[in-house]
């Protein structure tokens, strides 16, 4: 046998091998390549945020004694302040929502008809409020809505009332300030799919013969509910944890659980209870926004992605 | 006028729907521009308009020592959070938008997970964790702490911009014989560089606007600007915050619209 059949029986056989796994140990190094690339960022995002959620929820495991006993949880159903604090952060979340969508679907319908010019305009007004920071926007309805604020001020100089009403430092005032920074979460996402719906559809109905009321019913509304739907998840998410706004605008009056959870940790350092306060609101807000992509197969995050 | 849509409805018939929008955009700008108004005022009465104009409140807020030691941490902060956040973030996008690693959808859940955790958690969860290694009240672990809270928009802008970039020019430079980090650097870079400064502007503004995590883990002399307005307004209502907020709202705006030009041209 000459050196060259064997050479040649080299590359039919084993030779294909050994390209493949060159291949494959390529392929290998590739993927380790784009970890390494990865690895920074999520070392960081586990150093910080993995690892002490983890730990939390060890540490919500154990009674003040150290044994271990589900009692920080029992307390959320035995002691009336906490379900109390439940009660409240839903009113609020199940309110600023609904108040969101009335105000927010309007507008959103409103920028996806206007010429691309004139919306990109009026988007600014959405977008801007959305970059300028929750303490400035929580001063701001402060300012507008106290006893001796300006809202207040020109109903008496109009003679409408006589006495002042108590706009913020209560249930009311919570509900305006995060009604005005949520919305924008809803109306980005819902102006985004509203965009999407085609105007062809709507044209075929109304040469069917429907109505404008009657297209927008049975058209447009229907296919503008899944965008209605994440802003609607996304709102209500942030809502049942927030927590500039009450704290500063509830007036000690109105604790959500965001709140509750501040003050177990560090006014009375109860570490146990302020985790078990966190894992659980952590597992509502997981399921919510499960739910809501196994219902609809969209990522709500992309709402994010909009701003 | 029914052109833009093609639907014969005329813009008259939507009179009613435009005047609900446009009451909805007031509600959604009118405090901004109030809390602008008022910052010029002469008077510690909250009067609207104001009676008398004066500088008086931007006095008040440059010659505090800890208003401004505050705002000094912040813009350091704030600037090191870029600093840090862009480059990882970009990295992290690069890798994910080639989307040939097995778990692409764990590791995109995680990186954006700061998006959806409760920052109130994240909050508590921080500050119990630094308590154990040193890190509360210090320049280091804000940076790091407002990283992660910048990352997921890093990623996020990145990644928009590299899905409409086309992968295969960077092969073909290297299959031209540039290094993988010259082929990066002279080829793919320039195209998505508009992106990466919008990230970079989104991680500045939202390491200078974090409040919750902030709370938690600054204080003494690494006190932010937005503890420190937190602290502020839970005591009374001081209009130097008029003043701050004015400031703050003028920083929102130009970034905002830097990082439009940015992403226009992109």
């Amino acid at each position: 046998m000459s050196a060259q059949s064997l050479l040649l029986k080299e590359a039919a056989g084993p030779g294909q091998d050994l390209n493949a796994q060159a291949l494959r140990a390529d392929a290998r190094r590739e993927s380790l390549r784009l970890l390494a690339l990865l690895a920074p960022s999520l070392f960081l995002v586990c150093a910080i945020i993995i690892v002490p959620i983890g730990w939390l929820f060890w540490l919500s495991l154990f009674d003040e004694t150290g044994a271990f006993s589900a009692a920080n949880y029992a307390r959320f159903f035995e002691q009336a302040s906490y379900i109390k604090t439940f009660i409240t952060t839903f009113k609020v979340a199940f309110i600023v929502t609904g108040a969101c969508v009335l105000l927010g679907y309007p507008l959103a319908y409103m920028l996806s008809q206007l010429p691309r010019r004139a919306a990109s305009i009026c988007l600014i007004f959405v977008i801007l409020p959305f970059w300028t920071s929750v303490l400035v926007r929580t001063y701001a309805w402060l300012v507008i809505l106290q006893r001796k604020g300006l809202i207040n001020s020109w109903l008496i100089d109009l003679g409408v009332i006589s006495q002042p009403l108590s706009l913020a430092n209560n249930f009311s005032g919570v509900v305006i300030g995060m009604t005005h920074i949520l919305l924008p979460f809803l109306v980005l996402p819902l102006y985004a799919s509203m965009k999407t719906i085609d105007t062809d559809c709507l044209r075929a109905g109304m040469n069917l013969g429907a109505g404008p009321a009657a297209t927008f019913r049975q058209i447009f509304f229907p296919l503008s509910l899944p965008g209605l739907a994440s802003g609607v998840v996304i709102v209500f998410v942030l809502c049942l944890g927030f927590f500039v706004t009450p704290a500063l605008m509830g007036g000690g009056k109105v604790v959500m659980w965001a709140m509750r959870m501040e003050q177990t940790t560090s006014l009375y350092s109860n570490w146990g209870a302020g985790a078990a306060l966190g894992v659980v609101l952590l597992v509502v807000t997981l399921a919510l926004l499960g739910l809501f992509q196994w219902l609809l197969g969209a990522r709500a995050t992309g709402v994010w992605s909009s701003r | 006028m029914s052109g833009d849509i093609g639907l014969p409805i005329s813009h008259r018939q939507r009179l009613w729907l435009y005047g609900l929008g446009g009451l909805v955009l007031l509600f959604l700008i009118a405090p901004s521009i109030i809390i602008v108004i008022m910052s010029f005022s002469d008077s510690t009465l909250l009067q609207f308009p104001p009676q008398q104009w004066s500088l008086r409140w931007y006095q008040s807020y440059f010659q505090s020592l800890e208003w401004r030691d505050a705002t000094i941490v912040s813009v350091k902060v704030a600037i090191m959070t870029a600093l840090v956040a862009t480059p990882l973030g970009t990295a992290a996008a690069y890798a994910i938008n080639r989307g040939t690693l097995r778990f692409n959808g764990t590791i995109n859940a995680l990186l954006t997970a700061s998006l959806i955790i409760p920052v109130i958690l994240v909050g508590i969860g921080t500050f119990f964790l630094y308590a154990r290694i040193g890190l509360n009240n210090t320049l280091t672990g804000l940076v790091i702490a407002h990283t992660v809270q910048a990352l997921p928009l890093v990623v996020l802008t990145v990644l928009s911009g590299l899905r409409s970039y086309d992968m295969n020019q960077e092969r073909v430079a290297r299959s031209l014989g540039a290094g993988r980090i010259a082929a990066f650097w002279q080829v793919t870079m320039p195209q998505i560089r508009f992106s990466i400064v919008s990230g970079a502007l989104f991680a500045f503004i939202t390491s200078f606007d974090e409040v919750v995590v902030s709370l938690f883990i600054s204080g003494g002399e690494t006190t932010t600007l937005t503890r420190r307005m937190f602290n502020a307004l839970r005591d009374q209502i001081d209009p130097t915050i008029a003043a701050i907020s004015t400031c703050l709202i003028v920083l929102s705006v130009l970034l905002l619209s830097l990082a439009q030009i940015f992403g226009r041209r992109h």
